[in-house]
C-alpha cells in the first residue's frame, strides 16, 4: 500500500510532497508550527489542501482540481486511514472492550467477529485483562495502549501517529514504545514524534520539516548519525553506533566493541543492533586512557563548534562536548587524531 | 485545616443582598404554602376542571417536549458542528423566544397558523385547522420551550468538543454512526438537563397559549390558564393548583439539577 501525499496550504505556509512504502514507518520531525499537523490533518482528510493530491495505492482520497485532474474527496471514515493521537481519546461512555469493538462493529462486522478482533488487539498490544474497564479507570499507558488496539481493530492501510508517547508518564514510556515496534513492523505508518528515540527506534525513514518544508529525509540512522538539517542536528544530538550484538556488546562494523547497558528486552544475541550516548558522555583524550573499562573509539575530527557553554567536537565516529579549556588544552582542530571514551553506564543498545 | 468564613476571598456585605434575594423568591412560595386551605386541598385538585387541567397539562407539555427534542437537537447539532454565512443571526434569531412576551409570541403563531395566517389557508385546504385546538397548545409550548433545550445541547456539544468524532470517523464509522453511537452519548446528559427545562418551561407556558390556542376547558385550557381563570371565581381552588404546580417545577428542576451534578 503505497501512501502518496503532495499538498499545499498557504494559509498555513505548507507546501510538502511525502511518500510512505508499503510496510514502511515514516517518522516526521520538525519542530512546532512545521507543518507536522498539518500533513496529518491533510491525509486523514480533516484538511483539505488548497492544491494537492492523496493516494493510498493509486486510489486518489483528495485530489484538488486544476491541472486537468478532476476534483475529488474520500471522506476520512471511508479512507482506511486510523488515528492515534498524543491523548488517547477512549469513548468515555463505552467499556475497553467496546471501544475497541467500535470500528469493527462501524465498519459492519456482527458481534461475535467484533468481539474476536478485540479479544485479539487487546491481547496483542498487552491489555487483555483490562476488557471491562473504564476508560476513566485506566492509566494513561493503559489507555494508549487500548487507544491503539481500537485503531488497529479498525484495520487501517495507514496508521497515523500523532506524537503517540508524548502525554505519557516516562516510566511507562518504554514499554509502550516496545508495544508500537511490534506492531508496526511490516505496517505502513507515519509518525509524528519529538523523540529522536520514537524516530529511531521504529522508523524506517525518517522526513524532516521546517517552515511546512520537507528539508531532509532518508533512512532514519543515516539523517540521524549525519544529519544535514539544522533541526534534524539540533534533535539529533545524540551519537549512534550500529553493528551486531554479541556477548553482550555492539561489534561495529570497522572492528571498535562497544560496551553498554541493554534495554529492555535486550536484543537477542547476533542480531543488528544500535548504541546511543549523548556527546556530554564522550570524553577526548590524545593518548589512550587507562582506568576503568571503557568503549574507546579512533576517530578524527571533523568539526569544532560552540554548543552553548560548551564545544561540539564533531568526529568521524561520534561527537563530543568538552569545555573551552578542555578543547584548547587537548589542540583540537579538524584533521586532528582523537580517541573518544564513553563510559558503559552512559551507553544504551536497543535492538534495531 | 480549617475552613475560613471568608473562602475565596468574597466581601462579607455580599452576604446580606444575597439572603435578601434569596428571601424575595423563597417568601412567596412559602406564602402560598401557607394560604393553601388543607382541608378542602384534596376536593379542589381533583375536581372536573382541575383534573382535566392538568392532564391536558402534563399531556401537552410532554408532546411538546418531545417535539423540542425532535427539533431541537438537529438544531443544536447545526449550529455547534456546522459553519454557514448567518450563523450567528440565525442562532440569535432561533433564541429569540427566550427573551420575547409569551403573548408576543402567541400572536406571531396566531398570525403563521391561524385562519387567516400566512399558512393557514394552506393549511385550510388540506383540512387542518390548528388555532385553538389541543394541537395549539402544544405548538406554543414547543415555541417558547425550544431554545432552552437548544441553548443547553449546544453548551453540551461545544463542551464536548468534536475530537471523539474525529476519531470514530477514522475508525471507519459514518456521519450516523458517529451522531448515534459517540456524539448522542456523549451529550446525553445535556440532553436530558434541557429536555426536563423545555418540559418546565412547557408546563408553565400561559401567554402564548392563551393567545394563540385560547382557553377551552379539556382541550386548551392547560393547568396555569385554569389558575388565572379560577382566582376571580375560586382564590381557593387557585391557591390549590399553584401548590401542584410548584410541586411538579419543584421535581423538575431537582431532577435536571442532579443530572447535572452526575456530569
Amino acid at each position: 500500500m503505497t501512501f502518496e501525499l503532495e499538498a499545499e496550504v498557504p494559509e498555513r505556509g505548507v507546501e510538502l510532497a511525502l511518500r510512505v512504502a508499503p510496510g514502511e514507518t515514516v517518522a516526521l520531525l520538525g519542530p512546532n508550527g512545521a507543518g507536522k499537523s498539518t500533513a496529518l490533518a491533510v491525509a486523514a482528510g480533516l484538511l483539505r489542501p488548497d492544491r494537492g493530491r492523496v493516494a493510498l495505492d493509486a486510489r486518489p482520497l483528495t485530489v484538488t482540481g486544476g491541472g486537468g485532474q478532476r476534483a475529488s474527496y474520500v471522506p476520512p471514515h471511508a479512507r482506511r486511514i486510523a488515528l492515534l493521537a498524543q491523548d488517547p481519546l477512549l469513548f468515555p461512555h463505552l467499556d475497553v472492550r467496546a471501544n475497541v469493538e467500535f470500528a469493527p462493529r462501524a465498519q459492519g462486522a456482527g458481534r461475535a467477529a467484533a468481539r474476536e478482533a478485540a479479544e485479539r488487539w487487546l491481547t496483542t498490544v498487552g491489555v487483555a485483562d483490562l476488557a471491562d474497564r473504564r476508560p476513566g479507570e485506566l492509566s494513561g499507558g493503559q489507555a494508549q495502549r487500548v487507544a491503539l488496539a481500537r485503531a488497529l481493530a479498525a484495520d487501517p492501510l495507514l496508521l497515523l501517529l500523532d506524537e503517540p508517547m508524548a502525554a505519557l508518564d516516562v516510566a511507562v514510556t518504554p514499554a509502550v514504545r516496545q508495544v508500537l515496534r511490534t506492531v508496526l513492523a511490516g505496517r505502513s505508518a507515519l509518525l509524528v514524534t519529538h523523540d529522536v528515540l520514537d524516530a529511531l527506534l521504529l522508523a524506517d525513514r525518517v522526513v524532516v520539516l521546517e517552515d511546512g518544508r520537507v528539508v531532509e529525509e532518508g533512512p532514519t540512522s543515516e539523517v540521524l548519525s549525519r544529519p544535514r538539517s539544522a533541526f534534524a542536528a539540533r534533535i539529533a544530538g545524540l551519537n549512534i553506533l550500529t553493528g551486531t550484538w554479541r556477548g553482550g556488546r555492539v561489534h561495529c562494523e570497522d572492528g571498535s566493541v562497544v560496551a553498554g547497558m541493554s534495554s529492555d528486552p535486550a536484543p537477542s544475541d547476533g542480531a543488528r543492533a544500535v548504541a546511543v550516548f549523548s556527546p556530554g558522555a564522550v570524553s577526548v583524550y590524545r593518548d589512550a586512557p587507562g582506568g576503568s573499562p571503557r568503549t574507546v573509539l579512533r576517530a578524527q575530527v571533523t568539526e569544532i563548534e560552540p554548543h552553548g557553554d560548551r564545544i561540539r567536537i564533531r568526529t568521524t565516529r561520534a561527537a563530543a562536548d568538552v569545555t573551552p579549556q578542555a578543547a584548547a588544552e587537548l589542540d583540537l582542530a579538524p584533521g586532528a587524531e582523537v580517541l573518544l571514551s564513553v563510559k558503559a553506564t552512559e551507553i544504551t543498545v536497543y535492538p534495531a | 485545616m480549617r475552613r475560613t468564613g471568608s473562602e475565596g476571598g468574597v466581601p462579607r456585605w455580599i452576604l446580606l443582598p444575597a439572603a435578601a434575594g434569596a428571601a424575595f423568591v423563597l417568601l412567596p412560595l412559602l406564602a402560598i404554602v401557607l394560604q393553601v386551605d388543607w382541608r378542602a386541598f384534596p376536593a379542589l385538585v381533583t375536581s372536573e376542571a382541575s383534573r382535566d387541567a392538568l392532564l391536558l397539562s402534563l399531556r401537552t407539555s410532554t408532546a411538546s417536549t418531545l417535539l423540542c427534542v425532535l427539533l431541537g437537537v438537529p438544531m443544536a447539532v447545526a449550529l455547534a458542528r456546522t459553519r454557514f454565512p448567518g450563523q450567528s443571526l440565525l442562532r440569535a434569531l432561533v433564541l429569540l423566544p427566550l427573551v420575547l412576551p409569551p403573548v408576543v409570541g402567541g400572536i406571531a403563531l396566531l398570525y403563521t397558523f391561524g385562519r387567516r395566517g400566512l399558512l393557514g389557508e394552506t393549511l385550510e385546504v388540506v383540512g387542518l385547522e390548528v388555532a385553538f385546538s389541543t394541537a395549539a397548545v402544544v405548538m406554543a409550548q414547543t415555541f417558547v420551550a425550544l431554545p432552552f433545550l437548544v441553548v443547553s445541547l449546544e453548551g453540551a456539544l461545544r463542551t464536548a468538543g468534536h475530537r471523539y468524532e474525529v476519531v470514530a470517523a477514522s475508525l471507519g464509522a459514518r456521519p450516523t454512526t458517529v451522531f448515534r453511537r459517540v456524539t448522542l452519548p456523549l451529550v446525553l446528559p445535556g440532553l436530558l438537563s434541557g429536555s426536563v427545562l423545555a418540559f418546565a418551561r412547557a408546563l408553565g407556558e400561559f401567554g402564548a397559549t392563551i393567545t394563540f390556542a385560547g382557553s377551552l376547558q379539556g382541550t386548551t385550557r392547560t393547568l396555569p390558564l385554569e389558575i388565572y381563570l379560577r382566582r376571580e371565581t375560586d382564590a381557593d381552588a387557585a391557591v390549590a393548583l399553584s401548590l401542584v404546580l410548584v410541586v411538579v417545577a419543584v421535581v423538575v428542576i431537582g431532577t435536571a439539577g442532579q443530572g447535572r451534578v452526575r456530569r
